[in-house]
């Protein structure tokens, strides 16, 4: 029986997506067969992150609609045989999406996988709603900024009153991933610190991010940051929170890429 | 930046143009009309659902969109004796009864 985990965070463009890719695609490195499933209807990019843009034929509402099979419409890794990828429709818009017919895509894909990892739409309206209401855990992905916190805190309160689980009378088990950080910056006093971000927020810390050019570089490519470059700062930090996830005692870093020489040559000469 | 991505100065970038270019043209293409690849996949599977009985379950489409050109790969597992061939002789039967009687 699967663990569904949402991937959510309010404000568009903190990584949500790239975080989604990420720990998939290092939960499958570790051997756990997944899929990630894309709920932004109308406006798809995990299909894009992941690499497999091109092979789309059937998407989450083909399945929700009974037009496919769920079989059909997943998408094999090419490089990961134990991860797959259901994406969203680009065409359709997410009224197209009805509760009872989520529900069953939610427990046939429960059934299939140890992880199911939803891609929550940004906002705070029902495809974000829909993306959280069957999850077991929450990731809550927020960037050391003002307007990000914010909307994470908005997102938190409907974690806890939203999902099947809060209307059961559950906790849902919520973590924070906090991306592009920078600890110089943080250091100088002119970025949000870990420390300030998790008492506002008052939920577990799962990883840190660092800021990176490898995200960049991975989505380009298209391929999720921990398999194009497992040794970068970001995707160690992926790994850490997937071992985490998976129950270990993994202490908590700030992870960095080494500097060769010729690179501080060149930072200096770009400054 | 590695000494080794020092060398490769095209980087990640031309890749990324390279892909957005390539599923953009599809995208449009498909807006107002639809996708000939979507529309020849829901064709090809009525016609074959017209002779044999075809099960969903053992139905697999693969696709791959490419810059000139894009392959649709329809993978269909047939049953051991089509189940709607019976169905067919009968209506021949009945329509060569019909021309016997004028």
């Amino acid at each position: 029986m699967a663990k569904v985990l949402v991937v959510t965070s309010g404000k568009g463009g903190v990584g949500k997506t790239t975080t989604t890719a990420a720990l998939g695609a290092a939960l499958a490195q570790a051997g756990k067969s997944v899929a990630v499933v894309d709920f932004d209807v109308g406006l798809r990019n995990l299909d894009l992150v992941m690499g497999a843009e091109r092979r789309v034929v059937y998407d989450l509402i083909n399945v929700v609609n009974g037009d496919a099979k769920l079989s059909q419409a997943l998408i094999r890794d090419k490089r990961l045989d134990k991860l797959h990828l259901l994406p969203a429709s680009q065409t359709r818009d997410k009224d197209a999406l009805t509760d009872a017919g989520v529900a069953r895509v939610m427990d046939e894909l429960r059934e299939k996988f140890d992880w199911v990892i939803c891609d929550s739409p940004a906002g705070i309206e029902r495809g974000a709603t829909l993306a959280m209401r069957h999850a077991d855990v929450a990731v809550v992905v927020t960037n050391p900024e003002v307007s990000s916190v914010r909307d994470s805190d908005r997102i938190i309160g409907l974690l806890d009153s939203k999902t099947l689980k809060a209307e059961r009378g559950e906790t849902m088990e919520k973590h924070l991933i906090l991306t592009r950080y920078d600890p110089a910056r943080a250091d100088r006093g002119d970025m949000l610190k870990i420390e300030d971000v998790l008492e506002i927020l008052s939920i577990p810390l799962l990883a840190i991010i660092p800021e990176s050019m490898e995200v960049l570089r991975a989505s380009n490519v298209g391929c999720p940051v921990t398999l194009n470059n497992p040794l970068c700062a970001p995707a160690r930090a992926y790994t850490d929170a997937v071992r985490r996830l998976n129950g270990d005692a993994v202490p908590m870093s700030v992870p960095t890429d080494k500097k060769s020489f010729l690179d501080k040559l060149f930072t200096r000469r770009a400054a | 930046m590695s000494l080794l991505n020092m060398f490769n100065r095209r980087g990640s970038a031309p890749v990324a143009r390279d892909r957005l270019q390539l599923i953009l043209a599809h995208e449009r293409a498909g807006v107002g009309g639809s996708d000939l690849v979507m529309v020849l996949r829901e064709e090809i599977l009525a016609v074959i659902a017209k002779h044999v009985e075809v099960n969903s379950d053992k139905v697999q489409i693969r696709l791959d969109r490419g810059q000139d050109m894009s392959t649709l790969d329809i993978d269909i597992e047939l049953p051991l004796t089509p189940a709607k061939a019976g169905g067919r002789a009968g209506e021949l039967k009945t329509k060569a009864a019909k021309l016997a009687a004028a």
